[in-house]
């Protein structure tokens, strides 16, 4: 099961060594995120062309797509994580993993109600049993169910490690989730409205949903470090460096 | 048989049970642990025998470090705790038998003789929840009377015995002991093995507070 | 080997003991099959329409209320911790465990289906898809059940949350199951689903006795 992995690695098990590299990362993901997602906006909301058949409704692609996008790889950045923390029994990957959770499940409220928001226009109805938006939803009870778990336990070492494996099933299971769910579409709905086809997107659309992308992944490692962090300090606060840190903190 | 943790930390909810605690378990002895209510009697225990994660520190099973994965104790340790497993819906032998499928070293005589000794002889085709909390209890000690295992750890393995029944455990302790078997037990009795000084180890004076 | 027959006849031992366990998922299973008529029509049409998905969702709860028992008795005397200290394997156990679980559940379902489908006057081309996608379908059930129940057996509120943790995985095999069913109603071929519901069995039944066993240790060392 053990393998052999580079130095830095071992580091990063580390609570104070992880919490000073994000300490120093930080101001720079967050400046990144503002600046992208303030370009991003801008540029999608109005410089970016109306889209010949929905006008100016399609824009809400610039927060419902890269909350999509965001909501899936946060799912599996949790479940990775969770599985380094249980192979390497590192601590911190499970800290990791925990912040991931709540973080994750708030992006995929944001990507159904988007969706729904969008809904309402193009198909007159706030509500659609899209593909799309039922695995949504479906990825939103995964995380439910993590959240819920996690929170079942007192004890912070078992409920690291049992959330971990949810999580790993989960990921095993979202393939089989997401092509089950199209499957079924397809058998209800044939010809749904698709949207988002890529082909047919000029690059003055694509471009800025683009940086909103990048902008969301800032975002999210920025508030993902935050909760990570707390996290440290909470579950180190016996430690004397974290005892420095506050003192620190005071000054 | 060996048994030795070195540099045991364990917390539990924000209370530090152990820190930097060593024990070693030698062949052919007792070693009863004291300690009042919420020491961590149990819970060393279990740390002993492979049934706890809650921990730091190093054990080694005859001078071998254990990491975890491969677990060699599993084949050579008795442990009995006070629910002890004992299904209400089964009867005794059937409990027993099921026990002897997955403890390979429980053979050291038949069921019925274990259960002659206990005193439950008449009651194997009772199911155990018909039986008294006392011989329910005697339906898990009568593995101490099948198994060969060179290491008992046992958890209060005298509670809701009669005065009898004790001596009897008592004795049979000592003829563990005797053939070269050693055993760690809790309990809240003045432990007397025949023969054998019992070596006590207090929780309450390592507990760190 | 022999340790997996010996762990199956006691576990089958423990049922026989206890033969109430055996009605409570089948009655359950009618009674929440009855609650559609009643709720929303008894019309034959409409029924006979809804029949695939309402006998896979009544099989399904039945399938969910019954696993969260799978290892609470076992963990609450003790004999899990017994279980953890042997040497024999605990893959076998849990194999043991969940077939024993399936035997009680999704395949006196899957036998007692057909009554549910003459209430919902199911076509009768749609019987065999009907039994044979429950019978694939449900050890997939069973299993996953399973991990979810290793999961909470250790916590007190463990019967709504194993809910939470395990329908959203049963997703598919619901959404197969009634398409079996469906297409098998409406006279298709239903080899191709079938393939499916046996695909996600095959591997649940690689993956799934690991996370069992994973997550039981981790409930029990706690």
């Amino acid at each position: 099961m053990k393998i052999k992995m580079p130095r830095w690695f071992y580091q990063l098990a580390s609570p104070k060594w992880f919490y000073d590299i994000t300490g120093m990362l930080l101001p720079w993901f967050g400046l990144a995120a503002i600046l992208l997602l303030l370009v991003g906006s801008i540029w999608g909301l109005v410089f970016a062309p109306a889209d010949y058949q929905q006008g100016n409704s399609f824009r809400i692609i610039y927060i419902h797509v890269p909350s999509s996008i965001l909501a899936q790889s946060c799912y599996m950045m949790m479940a990775i994580a969770g599985a380094v923390g249980l192979i390497w029994k590192m601590k911190i990957a499970h800290v990791v993993a925990g912040a991931c959770a709540p973080i994750g499940a708030s992006i995929a409220v944001m990507s159904l109600a988007t969706g729904a928001v969008w809904g309402k226009p193009t198909w007159g109805a706030w509500w659609v049993w899209d593909a799309r938006l039922t695995a949504m939803l479906v990825l939103l009870f995964l995380y439910i169910g993590v959240i819920a778990l996690n929170s079942a336990f007192e004890n912070k070492a078992s409920s690291d490690k049992a959330t971990a494996i949810l999580s790993l099933v989960g990921l095993v299971n979202i393939p089989i989730i997401k092509y089950s769910v199209e499957w079924w579409n397809t058998l209800h709905q044939p010809a749904t409205f698709t949207v988002t086809e890529k082909p047919a997107m000029p690059p003055e659309m694509w471009i800025p949903l683009l940086v909103m992308v990048l902008g969301f992944y800032c975002f999210f490692a920025v508030v993902l470090m935050i909760r990570a962090r707390i996290e440290v300090l909470e579950r180190e606060k016996r430690s004397d460096w974290v005892k420095k840190v506050i003192e620190n903190y005071g000054r | 048989m060996t048994l030795e943790v070195k540099n045991l930390f364990c917390e539990r909810d924000e209370r530090i049970l152990f820190s930097n605690f060593s024990l070693h378990i030698n062949t052919a002895e007792v070693v009863q642990v004291i300690g009042q209510n919420g020491s961590g009697k149990t819970t060393l225990l279990r740390i002993l025998c492979g049934l706890s994660d809650a921990y730091t520190g190093d054990i080694f099973w005859q001078g071998k470090y254990l990491d975890g994965e491969s677990d060699e104790r599993y084949h050579a340790v008795l442990y009995v705790e006070h629910l002890s497993g004992v299904k209400g819906t089964l009867t005794a032998e059937e409990n027993l038998h099921w026990m002897m499928q997955l403890d390979k070293s429980l053979n050291k005589c038949s069921i019925m003789d274990a259960l002659q000794q206990v005193g439950l002889y008449g009651f194997e085709d009772v199911p155990c929840h018909s039986l008294s909390a006392g011989q329910q209890r005697r339906v898990g000690l009568a593995r101490l009377y099948l198994s060969s295992a060179p290491l008992w750890i046992l958890d209060e393995p005298f509670t809701a015995l009669d005065k009898k029944g004790v001596g009897e455990k008592e004795a049979l302790i000592a003829n563990h002991v005797h053939e070269g078997g050693s055993v760690i037990l809790t309990t809240h009795h003045d432990l007397m093995v025949p023969g054998k000084t019992v070596r006590p180890i207090n929780l309450d004076e390592v507990a760190v507070i | 080997m022999n340790f997996l027959l010996s762990a199956i006849k006691r576990e089958l031992l423990l049922v026989f003991r206890r033969r109430n366990d055996i009605i409570n998922p089948l009655a359950f299973f009618l009674m929440v099959a009855v609650l559609f008529p009643l709720g929303v029509s008894p019309d034959p049409t409409f029924l006979s329409e809804v029949a695939p998905g309402v006998i896979w969702v009544a099989a399904l709860l039945a399938c969910l209320l019954s696993v969260d028992g799978i290892f609470r008795s076992d963990y609450e005397d003790g004999s899990l911790e017994q279980m953890l200290v042997s040497s024999e394997s605990l893959l076998a156990l849990v194999l043991a465990k969940v077939l024993t679980h399936w035997l009680v559940s999704g395949f006196c379902l899957a036998i007692i289906s057909p009554l549910v489908a003459m209430m919902f006057f199911l076509p009768e081309q749609g019987y065999f898809a009907l039994i044979v996608s429950l019978l694939i379908g449900t050890p997939t059930l069973s299993l996953m059940g399973a991990i979810g129940a290793a999961l909470t057996v250790a916590l007190r509120k463990g019967g709504v949350l194993i809910s939470l943790l395990v329908l959203p995985l049963y997703i598919p095999v619901l959404i197969f199951g009634a398409g079996t069913v469906q297409a098998g109603a409406m006279g298709l071929a239903i080899q191709g689903y079938l393939a499916l519901l046996a695909a996600i069995l095959v591997l649940s039944l690689m993956l799934a006795p690991f996370a069992i066993s994973a997550a039981l240790k981790i409930s029990v060392r706690s």
